[in-house]
């Protein structure tokens, strides 16, 4: 089979299942069944893809061509081969989680969950594989749009209010600032295509842009993809956990937001080209942004009872480190937001596993009322310890790589500040992490036993294989490494 | 024996003219509403097979009794008035196909073959505006086709509808005064009436304020008919108690026809120069289009009247072709006679569906749509869709004209002007999705639970419609391609 044809069949397949469930939604375990083939099928196929990525080969495919020059196309590189990978991957324990969870929860419109849910992870590898600005944008907002209907989940008011918040700040900041970002790019470049190198710099030499107009830019695309959740406009990304918990785990820790980041990144590398930036400065402040938002974001956690609320910011903050090592835009910085993104992905997912887990079994989400549970539900709490260290940053969690590559590009360029800022944000990790399961496992003297068990089988399976995941992360690292390797490398061919 | 080929363009015209009277002497339901029909696709069929032999051959000039301009009536099919004849009579056959059992449960069943020889005439004078050579018969066609939709307006069910009327009535007759007295001034300078021939004659140079003033009248007499905020107070109610069918149809068509007759008023006759070099109308059409499509659109969110909801976003949309003409080059008014195409689909379908609501809940007010988004799940998907076409969502044919306007503002130097029309479309979002979440996510109102599902007879023409906004937003070979072609056409006719 063609690469040309895999990407194609990776991207029909979830939608294959979003219509199988419609189709057998009355028969839940046929539904349930044909959603697990589907995302194992999925990840074999992106896993094929990859082995010819890896090697680098660059498969691409145009679908149709709306205006001269201006189409819906895939190319996939490395980076989005990662990010595919990783969001497929994590697809599968998800499914299986979700099904313990949903039924273990009596949800009611399981049907519509999983379609939405389908359909989702397919804006998720449509965005991964984009060959240019356009179809990122599209793939963009299908997914906003899919994922609403499961952030109102619930559909009482409390829903509706947060997915009001949801759709508003992710639509209005990609039409008002993302759109006019592309429409300019277009305007600058003739071009929309994501292309080694960048697009930007003959249009930046030749003087139709001046320094402060790429600044600018750079803003608008920044600020324009929502998902990135840089604040101010953050504000969806808390306001999505009345989602039940797994959305919140796939959607909120790695697929939608990791969209964003994934974009932002790719934009700087493969729009700008990262070299550019860096030489004119345009990223200055964004670093700076980036920085305030890792600290505000870690300090805000700390001052949340509600586990997922915590763990929300905790998502703001630590997507803010991916834009951070965009904006600094050495070859070491790129690759460690790469690496983050995978880092963070299997790390978070763990930790929202658990806090569905959490409420499943003991229907507890205030981390006060979680005191001595641990004793009850081990395998849950050992699992959040183990993805706490990989969050934080710390030996043996994967986590510790990418934010090592991150501190030395902060490191490189002379930002003495932005690093103090990483080392003291890590410091907060564990001030608003650790205490959750530490609490948990310390029952005090005299307090009441407590008697629930762990969640269904299905819950907690999945979040003890992606906390395991989190920690063999830090010994597979250099895979990754060599994996990104690539798209700083083709930078420089470029140039020279 | 005459060729018949040659004769097509005043079949176009004289079809409908002629099955009219005879619909009034056959009376009865339901052979009008048949013979209506046929005349209908008649003419669609005729203006395609038009729209193609321009194409290929180039403009179609006919002489009315082979008197030969500028002493008799010309009528001219070029690439611009082909392709806007092409979708006013695809629009009125596709609502009259559409509209029989809307127009069975809203129009009292003795006046059916009235309304049926009405429409014909509307439609005839719609399409007379747009064929016509001789700008005293654009005058001729204009009274007919404003006389019979006063007709049409005011018979619908509300005991408003004819106040509704008598307001078009008395605003829509000063419009084509205005545009009378215009007229009369040129045939003063120039002792001609065939458009190419007054062009010809006029000295724009140096017409002195005789022409400034017929420029005047008949600009603000356009302005009138198309509803340009400010002179739009006759639309929202003349659109929100017309019959769904009527207002369907008028929407679609009546104001764009009105803009057609603007470009060619500026590109036909006055020359572009005069217009925005001599006069500075580019900047006073950017600036009342920008105000027009700001103020029409947060009026729409304050709607809770769908209709009138819809109406405002007219009066909007407006804005955005004139826009295209307003910044004064190839792309620009491509993007602007685009828009036309493109918002005549959207705003007919939406119309549509809108009528079926009507017909099934009888009321289009948003409490009383409560919930429909359950007991008419095919209508309400139109709806929605249209909806998104609205907003401009990429992949649909509202995205296709907003991205060339997008681009075009680059292009003129008028970066603000694409960021507010970014702006802008966020109001779009807003009033579109509050009707989406009345639709499907709020609690069924009584009378939207229990309503069944519209027709087959309305949903399969409401979705043609439909799809047509989808398809064109992927292919637009059919719409921007033949759009450029036209404003290609307009500007190097200017030139000569």
């Amino acid at each position: 089979m063609t690469p040309e044809n895999l990407i194609l069949i990776a991207m029909a397949l979830p939608l294959v299942a979003a219509i199988w469930v419609a189709l057998f939604g009355k028969i839940p375990n046929v539904r349930e069944a044909g959603s697990i083939v589907v995302s194992i099928a999925t990840f074999a196929v992106c896993c094929m893809l990859a082995t010819h990525v890896f090697a680098d080969a660059r498969p691409s495919v145009t679908l149709s061509e709306m205006l001269p020059g201006f189409s819906i196309s895939f190319t996939v590189e490395p980076l989005g081969m990662l990010f595919a990978l990783i969001a497929s991957g994590l697809w599968i324990l998800t499914t299986i989680y979700a099904i313990g969870y949903m039924r273990g929860h009596h949800e009611t419109n399981q049907t519509r969950f999983f379609v939405c849910f389908a359909v989702a992870i397919f804006a998720a590898l449509a965005a991964a594989f984009a060959g240019n600005l356009f179809t990122l944008f599209v793939a963009y907002e299908i997914m906003t749009v899919s994922t609403y209907p499961l952030v109102t989940h619930h559909g009482d008011e409390k829903a509706r209010a947060g997915g009001r918040v949801y759709l508003g700040i992710l639509l209005s900041t990609s039409i008002a600032f993302f759109m006019l970002a592309i429409v300019w790019t277009w305007h600058l470049a003739g071009t929309l295509d994501f292309k080694p190198g960048g697009i930007l710099e003959l249009a930046y030499r030749g003087g139709k842009i001046e320094t402060l107009g790429l600044a600018i830019l750079l803003g608008l695309f920044a600020y324009g993809i929502g998902k990135a959740a840089l604040m101010p406009f953050h504000r969806w990304l808390p306001a999505a956990m009345v989602a039940p918990t797994p959305v919140s785990a796939l959607l909120h820790a790695v697929a939608v937001v990791k969209v964003g980041v994934f974009s932002v990144l790719k934009i700087v590398v493969y729009i700008f080209g990262y070299d550019l930036i860096r030489e004119t400065g345009v990223s200055e402040w964004l670093c700076y942004v980036a920085g305030a938002s890792i600290l505000i974001g870690s300090l805000v956690a700390m001052t949340k009872d509600n586990l997922k609320a915590r763990l929300a910011y905790s998502t703001v903050s630590q997507l803010a480190y991916i834009t951070l090592g965009a904006a600094i835009a050495t070859s070491g910085s790129i690759i460690g937001s790469g690496m983050h993104i995978a880092m963070h992905a299997v790390g978070k997912i763990t930790l929202f596993f658990c806090a569905g887990a959490i409420y499943v079994a003991a229907h507890k989400s205030n981390i006060s009322d979680m005191r001595g549970l641990g004793r009850a539900m081990p395998f849950t709490f050992g699992a959040f310890l183990l993805a706490c260290i990989s969050i934080i940053g710390l030996p043996p969690g994967g986590g510790a790589w990418s934010k090592w590559f991150l501190a030395v590009g902060t490191a490189d360029r002379g930002m003495w500040f932005l690093l103090a800022t990483l080392m003291i944000s890590s410091l907060l990790n564990i001030a608003y992490l650790v205490p959750v399961p530490i609490l948990a496992f310390m029952t005090p003297k005299g307090a009441e036993r407590q008697t629930f068990k762990e969640a269904p089988l299905m819950c907690v399976v999945p979040l003890c294989i992606t906390a395991v995941g989190s920690v063999l992360l830090f010994f597979f690292a250099d895979q990754i490494y060599d994996v990104l390797l690539p798209i700083t490398e083709v930078t420089k061919e470029v140039k020279s | 024996m005459i060729d018949f080929v040659s004769q097509l363009p005043i079949l176009m015209i004289v079809l409908p003219l002629v099955t009219a009277p005879i619909c009034v002497l056959l009376g009865g339901r339901q052979l009008t509403y048949i013979l209506a029909l046929i005349v209908a696709w008649c003419v669609f069929a005729i203006s395609l097979a038009c729209l193609i032999q321009v194409n290929q051959s180039g403009p179609i000039h006919y002489e009315i009794g082979n008197w030969k301009p500028p002493y008799g009536i010309e009528y001219v099919v070029d690439a611009l008035s082909g392709f806007v004849l092409m979708f006013v009579s695809f629009l009125g056959a596709i609502v009259l196909t559409y509209g029989k059992a809307s127009i069975d449960k809203e129009i009292p069943h003795s006046k059916h073959y009235l309304f049926y020889a009405t429409y014909l005439l509307c439609m005839t004078g719609l399409m007379g505006m747009c064929i016509t050579g001789d700008l005293f018969n654009v005058f001729v066609f204009l009274e007919i086709s404003s006389l019979s939709s006063y007709a049409l307006i005011s018979l619908g069910k509300s005991r408003r509808a004819p106040l509704a009327a008598l307001q078009y009535l008395i605003l829509g007759t000063i419009g084509a005064t205005f545009l009378l007295i215009g007229i009369g001034l040129l045939y003063q300078m120039t002792g001609t009436l065939n458009m190419a021939d007054i062009a010809g004659r006029l000295d724009v140079e140096n017409g002195g304020r005789t022409l400034l003033v017929a420029f005047a009248f008949m600009t603000i007499g356009l302005f009138i008919k198309m509803a340009v905020f400010p002179l739009h107070t006759w639309l929202p109610n003349a659109y929100t108690y017309a019959p769904s069918v009527v207002t369907a149809f008028i929407a679609a068509t009546a104001t764009k026809i009105s803009v057609y007759a603007f470009i060619r008023l500026i590109y036909g006759i006055f020359t572009p120069d005069f217009a925005f070099n001599t006069q500075p109308l580019d900047s006073a059409l950017l600036a009342m289009s920008l105000i027009g499509i700001f103020i029409a659109s947060a009026a729409a969110i304050y709607q809770s009247d769908v209709k009138r909801l819809l109406a405002y976003s007219s009066i909007g949309q407006i804005g955005y072709m004139l826009l295209g003409i307003g910044l004064v080059s190839v792309g620009g008014l491509a993007g602007g006679i685009v828009h036309m195409f493109n918002h005549a689909l959207i705003k007919g379908g939406l119309f549509m569906a809108i009528g079926c609501f009507a017909l099934r809940i009888g009321s289009v007010k948003l409490d009383d749509l409560r919930g429909a988004g359950k007991t008419m799940p095919w209508t309400s998907l139109a709806f929605t869709i249209g909806g998104l076409g609205l907003i401009g969502v990429p992949l649909t044919a509202g995205f296709i004209s907003k991205w060339m306007l997008l681009t075009s503002s680059f292009e003129a130097g008028r970066p603000q002007v694409a960021a507010m029309m970014l702006v802008s479309s966020l109001l779009a979002v807003v009033y579109v999705w509050k009707v989406v979440e009345t639709l499907y996510f709020a609690d069924p109102s009584d009378a939207a639970a229990k309503a069944k599902e519209a027709p087959m007879s309305m949903l399969v023409p409401l979705y043609v419609v439909i799809a047509a906004t989808v398809v064109f937003g992927v292919w637009t070979d059919w719409s921007a391609g033949l759009a450029q072609q036209a404003a290609e056409f307009l500007f190097t006719g200017a030139k000569q």
